[in-house]
């Protein structure tokens, strides 16, 4: 397996005044293609920081990431934001939806940074609607859906490019449970469907439906575990996972 | 390139869902603009206006004719100056008519005021003006029936008229005013002609006149008079050759020593143009400095609800970076919506000057031409785009990660 991510030492230090707050040391990690990740960690670990590096939201101080075997160090703004638009879907814990605009209008977002004609956007983002459960609510906006059906909204934003890598920080931050599982249920069909997911996540029991769980501890890795899922993309039920 | 225009005609749909969802802050913003187009607008209506009125009006006056008098039509220094000047004669009207080369009609003319009658209908005072035969050629105001004035006319200083069309309606209407006796002052003059309508110029009517036969205005209302001399040059090309013409054979008429100023004024149409362009700038330049101070206004109002706009959607904007949008996808998006706003002001400005117009058109003439919506449309894009660039690069220019943290 060809890896997608690959990070080699990557440090990033957030300057604050005159105090350099380290956020990641030195973090080695390798995620393959089609797997399926939780970055775990208590608050200030660096797990968001990670997250927006995987995602080329910012640079490593230090360190080299290479996104399919790539260097992003070195890259143009616009190399970068065609990175995040063809080959990246971000799923934030807000939903980020656009309220006064229809779930059609809020998919084919990044279809309109690519470059694609109407009618093309039109189809596929129907398509990714179609996949995530919500073709009846094409005309819908965000205030007219429940939350689960936002985040579903989002999650085929998402989708709607055919991105290598889904990336979700706290996907179910804003959910009850009920929904939760819904959305792990998705995730997990996602996955069966050749999709890489990375989830940034604080609750186990939503970490536990991944295939791997990456922790971190003040900016370091301080396990990296693989794990049989939870009631995941081969249907069985994993138990809770150990502490 | 290509991506240029996708960016601004999908900007142009981003903006236009922007600026639905606050229809009302949207159109409160267009407001300032719009008072500003609204002025500018407003007045190059009007002088657009009133430069074909007055284009048409000064053609009343005819083109390439000039006429000798004692004062100038416009006096911009000291009015004193011309007081003690000497009247122009009817004698220097005959020297002109003899000697000038460049002229192809010379005529007289001089004026009076005159109570008129016909049978039970009267009017107060109206101007009876003497004209020489070749007056009507001079100054292209023909009688539209009957004859003019003729050679014959002056010799017998016979009282016969022309009359123009108002004493024909408000005088003799019903009847046919030809062959009927005019009572001007104490004397009958017959009526042999009737003047073409002239329409009027500055609100005062052309039309009002009666014309007699020079020699039987000075022979019967007095000979010390100011005589007007008219004169059409054979060659309307060739105006300041005849003036310069003119001049020489006026100061010869009057003994003017080398030293000696002119004691007369050669008047033309183009003084009244070059009088009128001279108030018209006055009034375009308040124009331009009130719309443009409104627009300034109007422009900073953009400027700061679309800083404000920004700051309220930094998530939005965050969201959009991360999803792939570019630098300039997100310059675009909020360049075009300031754009949208102003050029909306542009169209309510525009339209508000319409009807402005029209109202005003009961007393100033107005003109909208095709150029003047269509400029003022672009400025106000142009306005939108000044003043948007400072916003729209702030928000280009915000780092995602910052943007998505906003809530």
């Amino acid at each position: 397996m060809s890896s997608l991510i690959d990070f080699k030492s990557i440090s990033k230090i957030y300057e604050i005044g005159k105090i350099k707050v380290p956020a990641l040391i030195e973090v080695d990690v390798n995620i393959e293609d089609g797997e399926y990740v939780a970055i775990m960690g208590p608050s200030g670990s660096g797990k968001s920081t990670m997250m927006n590096i995987v995602g080329c939201l910012d640079a490593p101080s230090d360190g080299v990431y290479k996104l399919s075997g790539e260097r992003v160090d070195g890259m143009t703004d616009n190399q970068l934001a065609d990175i995040r638009n063809r080959r990246i879907g971000f799923i934030f814990q807000t939903f980020n939806l656009l309220p006064r605009a229809d779930a059609f209008h809020n998919v084919e977002l990044p279809l309109i940074y690519a470059g694609l004609p109407r009618i093309k956007r039109r189809e596929m983002a129907k398509e990714a609607l179609e996949r995530v459960g919500l073709a009846d609510r094409i005309k819908h906006r965000p205030n007219e859906l429940s939350g689960g059906q936002r985040q579903r909204v989002a999650v085929a934003r998402a989708l709607v490019n055919n991105p290598n890598l889904l990336l979700a920080d706290e996907p179910t931050g804003n959910l009850d449970s009920k929904t939760s599982y819904e959305m792990m249920e998705l995730f997990g069909n996602l996955h069966s469907e050749g999709n890489t997911i990375v989830i940034v996540t604080h609750e186990e029991d939503i970490a536990a439906y991944s295939h791997r769980v990456i922790r971190l501890f003040d900016g370091k890795i301080s396990s990296d575990v693989r794990q049989e899922p939870r009631n995941g993309s081969n249907g069985k039920f994993a138990g809770k996972p150990e502490e | 390139m290509g991506y240029a225009i996708h960016n601004i005609s999908e900007g142009f749909w981003i903006a236009f869902r922007a600026l639905f969802a606050n229809k009302t802050r949207a159109l409160l913003t267009t407001l300032g603009i719009s008072i500003g187009v609204i002025t500018v607008t407003l007045m190059m209506m009007i002088i657009q206006g009133l430069n074909t009125s007055v284009a048409s009006q000064l053609e009343v006056m005819g083109s390439g004719t000039v006429y000798i008098e004692r004062h100038p039509w416009i006096i911009m220094d000291d009015w004193w100056r011309y007081r003690n000047r000497p009247r122009v004669t009817k004698e220097q009207f005959e020297e002109i008519k003899r000697f000038s080369k460049l002229a192809e009609y010379v005529g007289a003319y001089t004026y009076t005021g005159r109570p008129i009658a016909f049978r039970n209908r009267t009017r107060d005072r109206v101007g009876i003006i003497g004209v020489t035969p070749a007056t009507a050629d001079a100054m292209s105001w023909m009688p539209e029936y009957g004859r003019y004035i003729t050679d014959s006319d002056m010799i017998t200083t016979r009282k016969i008229c022309v009359i123009g069309a108002d004493v024909k309606e408000q005088i003799f209407e019903p009847y046919d005013p030809m062959g009927r006796n005019l009572r001007v002052g104490p004397y009958n003059f017959k009526v042999v002609g009737i003047l073409e309508k002239k329409g009027s110029t500055f609100g005062q009517s052309n039309d009002n006149y009666v014309m007699i036969p020079f020699s039987t205005l000075t022979h019967n209302f007095g000979h010390r008079r100011d005589v007007t001399i008219a004169v059409k040059a054979k060659d309307p090309s060739q105006m300041n050759d005849l003036i310069d013409e003119l001049t020489w054979l006026m100061r010869r008429a009057r003994n003017l020593a080398p030293n000696e100023d002119n004691d007369f004024s050669i008047n033309d149409s183009a003084m009244l143009t070059d009088f009128y362009k001279r108030i018209t700038a006055g009034i375009y330049a308040a124009g331009v400095i009130i719309g443009g101070i409104s627009l300034l206004v109007g422009g900073i109002g953009i400027m700061n609800i679309m800083l404000v706009s920004v700051t309220e959607r930094t998530w939005e904007i965050g969201m959009r970076k991360a999803v792939g949008a570019r630098t300039t996808s997100i310059l675009w998006q909020f360049l075009v919506e300031s754009m949208i706003i102003t050029m909306i002001g542009g169209i309510v400005g525009i339209l508000v000057a319409m009807i402005g117009g029209k109202l005003l058109g009961q007393f100033l003439p107005t003109s909208l031409p095709l150029w003047l919506g269509l400029s003022a449309m672009a400025f106000s894009a142009v306005v939108g785009l000044i003043f948007g660039l400072f916003p729209a690069v702030r928000a280009s220019r915000l780092d995602p990660i910052v943007a998505l943290r906003q809530e």
